[in-house]
């Protein structure tokens, strides 16, 4: 026996209502918004997901601890380490994995290595990350 | 696959479950004894003499002061060392004539009226957390109820009814009403896979009719019934305008395709049951009360460098947060560090790789709220808002009414966004990173003009706003620790366990992530596994 359509719809629906999940904290229940960045240029994506810690000249900032530079930064000259520390996070820096695509991360990636004082030649693709998204 | 679709007995009770909200869900937890409240049996008994054993404690944000109130008390010597220049940390009120400054340099001052403020970080206090009550109570922190649920605030869904904001009350009656009259139809015609007996059955369909508001015969549809929940086009008066007329509901598929739906369950989960309390005026109400009692121990403005111990004791570098200058030293016989993991897996501690790869599992989830102040309480005077909650899918997420002083006639501040990204997580998550990577002025800027697509009045009354984006926050660089299962697996307990001569404390070393009450248990539990070894020795 089928319960009518709208039946089914609903159903599908209602079983997967979760409650707010463990760890949200004093956040509660909202409505969802987007679980991903609607941005896909490096330049937004920057602004969007970066420049909130490591500030918009992406020069870092200190205070009890510190968000390092990412302009005219060393640890940028091998494409993996920026890949890796976006995709699992490092630290103090969360992981965005969940957040972005491939593509994304790449384009980010790639803004932040050819601006801020850096300059290198090597680009990332979105295979590349996706490479690594898998190895982890 | 079996009957797919069809629903057995115990689809029937996830489904109403899930559609009745938590209450029913939590009944059946408590019952399996999945569900606990806060493991707190009143003030905790130190017995014995530490013999002037020395603890210095590490932030004096409430984990670290309700710490140090009990140690001192059974006869520790203790010191605090604090980065900011005020204690609390985390639990923080922002007010008129108060400057903040944010990672990035960027300084706001706040220009509330008297007696308006913004709860930065937590804002409410459920009822089953009772250790944090009690220091309440204790400490003579005032109490007021927080409006959780406010049936007259509004859910927000922009793509849909022409972007007009629902009311709770609405788009609950008409949920439940929908959902109910669906069921009552398949249950009444028999269609229930392993049905409930005939007895069970008649319940059920009783239960349904009373709970969605239905009819006599099962529906749910425009009339007095379902206006007496979802409120009416015309009120029931007076004299010869007393006739109430009634409202429609919302079409069902309207409902779920609006997604409004999603926060009908707010007011439901454990930890945003009524009772929900506040501090009357502010949060920082409770950090001021322990520093009534505890505030000449703490060295403000110390910004912790090395936290580094030997068989005697720890040494504890740190420079003035402010001015930097010459490092300084304090030691003690023990360190109870209540840093967040956060800035503290920046910082050197020489503990064993268990708790040091700890320290490091754990990032901080990205959260910003906004207070906007208003003319007038305009909430109330025009639409019969008193505290509660509007939910919008634009990006400030929320906006929260004061749940104080109702009927004032002078200005107002309400909560003018609030988004959070905590791991996979997060309502908005997106909108948490993008508000944090704007301007202060931007973010106000930006939640003025969301809320006036709610708000029209916005537009004339606004005033002025302050905001908090937790990563730019210099104490704490992230807003609250977000455990994986995986990582929580592999390192809660390494990072809870004394390390020769530190331990930790904090809503970090807590199972209720970003709440106060985590913070104070995990430093009861510290200190209470500290005066066992102390005793011990």
């Amino acid at each position: 026996m089928i319960p009518d359509r709208r039946g089914l719809a609903l159903l599908g629906i209602l079983l997967v209502i979760g409650a707010a999940p463990v760890g949200a904290g004093d956040a509660g229940t909202s409505m969802n918004g987007p679980g991903t960045f609607p941005q896909q240029e490096g330049a937004a994506l920057f602004q969007a997901v970066c420049q909130g810690c490591h500030q918009a000249d992406a020069q870092g900032a200190v205070g009890a601890a510190a968000y390092p530079a990412l302009a005219r930064n060393i640890k940028l000259a091998s494409a993996a380490y920026p890949v890796y520390t976006v995709l699992q996070g490092r630290k103090t820096m969360p992981p965005l994995a969940s957040y972005l695509s491939d593509a994304q991360i790449a384009a980010v990636v790639n803004y932040v290595r050819t601006h801020f004082g850096n300059d290198y030649a090597d680009t990332v693709s979105p295979e590349m990350v996706r490479s690594a998204r898998e190895a982890h | 696959m079996q009957r797919m679709g069809s629903l057995n007995r115990r689809s029937l009770f996830a489904m109403i479950g899930a559609a009745a909200g938590a209450s029913v869900m939590y009944d059946a937890m408590t019952s399996m004894g999945f569900a606990t409240e806060s493991k707190y049996s009143g003030p905790i008994k130190l017995h014995g003499d530490p013999k002037g054993a020395s603890v210095l404690i590490l932030g004096a944000g409430v984990a670290g002061m309700a710490a140090a109130l009990e140690l001192r008390n059974a006869g520790y010597k203790v010191q605090i060392l604090e980065y900011n220049d005020r204690a609390g940390g985390r639990c923080w009120s922002l007010r008129g004539g108060d400057n903040y400054t944010e990672l990035g340099g960027a300084t706001q001052k706040c220009e509330f009226d008297k007696d308006l403020y913004l709860n930065p970080g937590p804002w409410r206090i459920p009822y089953h957390h009772r250790a944090l009550l009690d220091y309440c109570r204790r400490l003579g922190v005032a109490l007021e109820p927080f409006i959780q649920v406010n049936y007259n605030a509004y859910i927000h869904s922009s793509g849909h009814f022409g972007g007009k904001a629902r009311r709770f009350r609405e788009v609950q009656a008409d949920f439940h009403g929908h959902i109910a009259e669906l069921l009552a139809k398949t249950t009444a015609q028999g269609k229930l896979d392993q049905p409930v007996s005939k007895e069970d059955t008649e319940i059920l369909l009783t239960a349904l009719k009373q709970w969605g508001a239905l009819d006599d015969s099962y529906s749910y549809k425009e009339g007095i019934r379902s206006s007496g929940r979802r409120g009416y086009d015309k009120p029931p008066g007076g004299g010869l305008s007393s006739t109430p007329i009634a409202s429609k509901p919302i079409e069902l598929r309207e409902l779920l395709q609006s997604g409004v739906w999603q926060t009908l369950s707010s007011g439901q989960e454990y930890d945003w049951q009524s009772s929900i309390f506040q501090p009357v005026g502010g949060m920082d109400m409770i950090a001021k009360g322990f520093a009534r009692e505890v505030g000449h121990l703490i060295r403000y403005n110390a910004k912790v460098t090395a936290i580094l111990q030997d068989a005697h004791g720890v040494t504890v570098n740190y420079v003035d947060a402010r001015t930097g200058g010459a490092p300084e030293q304090a030691r003690a016989d023990w360190c109870l560090c209540t840093i967040p993991l956060s800035v503290l897996n920046q910082i050197e501690i020489s503990v064993g790789t268990p708790m040091a790869n700890a320290i490091s599992a754990v990032p901080y989830a990205s959260a910003v709220k906004t207070g906007l102040q208003f003319k007038r309480r305009f909430w109330e005077q025009d639409e019969a808002i008193y505290g509660g909650i509007t939910f919008t899918d634009l990006p400030i997420c929320q906006i929260s009414y004061p749940s104080t002083s109702y009927g004032s006639s002078g200005k107002g501040v309400l909560l003018g966004s609030f988004t959070a990204a905590a791991g996979n997580f997060g309502f908005n998550a997106t909108g948490a990173y993008e508000f944090t990577g704007m301007s202060p002025v931007e973010r106000v800027k930006k939640a003025v003009e969301y809320g006036a697509l709610i708000h029209p009045q916005y537009r004339e009354e606004f005033e002025n706003g302050i905001s908090v984006a937790w990563h730019r926050v210099p104490s704490s660089f992230g807003c609250f620790g977000v455990w994986s299962d995986e990582a929580r697996a592999e390192h809660y307990r390494n990072l809870c366990a004394i390390d020769g001569r530190i331990l930790l404390a904090g809503e970090h070393a807590s199972d209720l992530p970003g709440w106060q009450e985590g913070a104070v248990l995990s430093a009861l539990d510290a200190i209470t596994r500290l005066h066992q070894r102390v005793m011990a020795a």
